[in-house]
């Protein structure tokens, strides 16, 4: 019995190798890509914490993505094509990326990701992408890795203005401002952090008394918070995420600790703030957004907080028509303002787009995309990295009050130049841009 | 080893030959984690199921596992050839296992629950303290070296299909767990595996026939480590990443559900509950938004289907899916 079954075991190994035999290699090179894309339908895909502890505020941004897509779709989508917008949760771990991302790639077959969000979830997948020549457009992502060598990485792009040049805008802004103030950073401890310090250092190393960092996860920040206060600090730059602007302002409360607050883009949404400072502090701060009140931060496209705005007007719209539940937030507005660089993108790219033609149109046209960021972008086949510039502003009962004019400039030591001209930019008539196709 | 050992080792490897030269690179990369889970959960199994000790810290001996052979893939022309950087990082988790079980073999049930705990709480905060050599947040970006030529040539030769990357690793994932299965199997049936098994049961009883309590325990430690050191080389391979949040406290207590729901102490119930781990989120996702439900909502149905299925598995098959399942068959052909 035992010999028959080995000797069948045998046979069967030596018919599986003989049955796939093989000629030679077979060579078929093609002009470009065009995965994900039918005559009447595109399909992208992107990664984002749906579940867990990022999930808050971050979930909203595909809700964004696909109310604006639906609205192009309603009205005959892009050149007779409908954009299908497949959206995969990793939960903020970046193991998880990486499966989503091969789902997304190799069984939904997208032809671009859109939108992906998260710097050391997106950085698991990004040689991924390049290496399967995907195109990665607008990193949900501040990170200078996303554009600031394009030969690395030739098929991703970022979107939102990268962590070093607000470094600098905030840095030029306080060194002007408030010169004689001692300044103490508060920093993620990651690209986020690095990067806005590096660019804050540009302008206030002289200034800068001290420098507390904190690790994602780990909610205790009475350690850093007693650091900065220690050392006399009266205005605090945080390059942190949104659950740190809560954390920070709620220990400062407790240790008496009141400086200027400076808070980066990304860690200042009055709405998230304030709910999460109730949250965290188990309902004893009951007006979570007044809190905020006199708080600087940075702004780069219209938020929730300027409904007159023309570009909220069709974001309301646009979430009124076509929107799941819920409110329009600011983060449902930053993944309508995504999706409609996309838009743009894809026109750009012709009627017959192809993977390396998306990603040539974006080198050639992305500068000249008019839209909701108040800066242009920087899209050349030099630099990948997105939007230029952004204004200062200051919170007040929940809205961003203009403290400058829109500020822009560049990574490295690219002066820091006022151009308003970007954010005069209104949205055309039906919503939807209008991109001549790049030869 | 026994002949039947070998033949189903062998029978095993065509089954895998089939099954991913039949399969696209979306599944391959399915498998190619399911391996991972199943090498680690293999580990785990008989840890708490032959040698009675719970481990909370096996997802920090994976990080272990997983920063080691990031470390020596940070170049795409590794200097080592990937088994070897595979062994390395098998081995230096076996030291470290080694050290937490000369610690653990002191220990009992919830007391070592709570070191093994420690380590999972504590071992992710390594890398954000030396942030310079090993990340921090963002964690070691890992590169998979190029697939050696006489290689790529001799499976193109045979198959007749190009070896993609994600096959690659899928193949080299499952002669892990062919190997790995093979030597635990021999190791439970051993002298060894009956003196673990023995202190499992009754301590007196086994200290009394003269074995040497602290030293099986440690040994069972030392291996079950080794096993997740392997399958942390692997992740970071199909990751291409090693980063904290990938290994935080879910990753061990995932690990741990996987093997309650396969079978505690069975190494085919290790198997189930890897599959159950890797296909079982995708497919409910998949069914959630074939019924209609938002994004959000077909994401957070995985983790409620996931524990619903511990649930009913623990009160309808308390042995576990393989367990159940023998069960079945014996009252099947009692009756």
């Amino acid at each position: 019995m035992k010999r028959w079954s080995k000797a069948a075991a045998l046979v069967l190994a030596a018919a599986v190798t003989a049955a796939c035999g093989a000629g030679g290699r077979p060579d078929d090179a093609k002009p470009g890509s065009t995965v994900g894309i039918t005559d009447t339908t595109i399909k992208i895909g992107a990664h984002f914490p749906l579940t867990g502890v990022a999930a808050p505020g971050y979930s909203e941004i595909p809700s964004g993505h696909k109310a604006y897509y639906d609205y192009v779709n309603a009205h005959g989508g892009v050149n007779g094509r409908k954009i299908e917008f497949v959206v995969r949760d990793d939960a903020y771990n970046p193991t998880t990326t990486s499966q989503v991302t091969n789902e997304l790639v190799l069984n939904d077959e997208i032809f671009a990701m859109v939108g992906g969000l998260g710097t050391p979830t997106h950085g698991a997948v990004v040689d991924f992408l390049n290496d399967a020549k995907v195109p990665d457009l607008f990193v949900s992502s501040g990170s200078l890795q996303w554009g600031d060598y394009p030969k690395d990485k030739p098929f991703t792009f970022g979107w939102q203005p990268d962590y070093e040049i607000e470094g600098k805008i905030i840095g030029d802004w306080v060194k002007k401002n408030k010169p004689d103030a001692k300044i103490g950073l508060f920093l993620q401890d990651d690209d986020f952090g690095r990067d806005g310090e590096k660019g804050a250092r540009r302008y206030l190393d002289d200034q800068i008394v001290a420098v507390a960092k904190y690790s994602p996860g780990n909610t205790d920040v009475a350690p850093q918070m007693a650091q900065l206060q220690a050392a006399g600090v009266d205005m605090v730059l945080g390059f942190n995420v949104p659950s740190y602007t809560a954390l920070s302002q709620l220990v400062s409360l407790r240790l008496g600790f009141k400086p200027t607050w400076f808070y980066s883009n990304v860690g200042s949404d009055p709405t998230l703030v304030g709910a999460l400072l109730a949250r965290f502090s188990e309902g004893a701060v009951t007006d979570g957004a007044s809190l905020l009140d006199g708080v600087m931060t940075t702004e780069y496209i219209p938020g929730v907080d300027a409904p007159d705005d023309p570009w909220l007007k069709l974001w309301q719209k646009v979430w009124s028509e076509h929107g799941a539940d819920g409110d329009l937030t600011n983060y449902r507005v930053y993944g309508m303002s995504q999706a409609y660089t996309f838009v743009q993108a894809l026109q750009a790219a012709g009627p017959n787009p192809t993977r390396e033609g998306i990603v040539a149109a974006v080198e050639k046209a992305g500068k000249t995309f008019e839209g909701p960021g108040n800066a242009p972008f920087r899209f050349t086949g030099e630099s990948h990295l997105g939007i230029s510039g952004m204004a200062v502003v200051e919170i007040q009962n929940g809205v961003g009050e203009a403290k400058t004019p829109v500020l822009v400039t560049d990574i490295g030591d690219a002066p820091i130049k006022e151009d308003d001209s970007a954010a005069k930019d209104s949205p055309p008539a039906n919503g939807i841009p209008n991109v001549k196709a790049v030869e | 080893m026994t002949r039947r050992q070998l033949l189903l080792a062998l029978g095993a490897l065509v089954v895998v030959i089939l099954v991913l030269e039949n399969t696209g690179p979306f599944r391959n990369g399915q498998f190619a984690a399911m391996a991972y889970y199943a090498i680690a959960a293999g580990g785990l199994t008989v840890l708490t199921g032959l040698n009675g000790q719970l481990s909370l810290g096996h997802g920090a001996l994976m990080a272990v596992g997983a920063y080691t052979a990031a470390l020596m893939l940070q170049e795409r022309d590794a200097a080592l050839p990937l088994v070897l950087i595979l062994l390395i990082a098998t081995g230096v988790t076996l030291v470290v296992g080694a050290l937490v079980g000369v610690a653990a073999a002191r220990l009992h049930g919830p007391y070592l629950a709570g070191a093994t705990l420690a380590l999972a709480v504590a071992v992710p905060g390594i890398p954000l303290y030396f942030s310079e050599t090993l990340g921090g947040e963002q964690g070691l970006r890992v590169r998979v070296p190029e697939i050696p030529t006489w290689l790529a040539d001799a499976v193109y030769f045979v198959t007749g299909q190009d070896l993609t990357p994600t096959r690659y690793l899928a193949y080299l994932g499952w002669l892990g767990v062919i190997i790995v299965f093979v030597l635990l199997a021999n190791l439970s049936r051993s002298r060894i595996g009956r003196i673990w098994q023995a202190v499992r049961d009754d301590e007196v009883a086994a200290e009394l026939a003269g074995i040497n309590l602290g030293r099986a325990r440690v040994l069972a430690f030392v291996v079950s480590a080794g096993c997740a050191g392997l399958a942390g080389g692997l992740l970071a391979l199909s990751a291409r990443i090693a980063a904290p949040s990938g290994f935080t406290l879910t990753l061990s207590l995932l690990l741990l559900s996987a093997v309650v729901l396969g079978g505690l102490g069975s190494l085919v119930g290790a198997l189930v509950g890897a599959a159950l781990l890797t296909f079982l989120p995708q497919v409910v996702t998949g069914v959630g938004e074939d019924l209609g439900l938002t994004d959000v909502q077909a994401a957070q149905l995985a983790p409620l289907i996931y524990g619903l299925v511990t649930v009913l598995v623990v009160l309808l098959a308390p042995a576990g899916l393989a367990g159940g399942l023998r069960k079945l068959t014996q009252w099947r052909r009692s009756t």
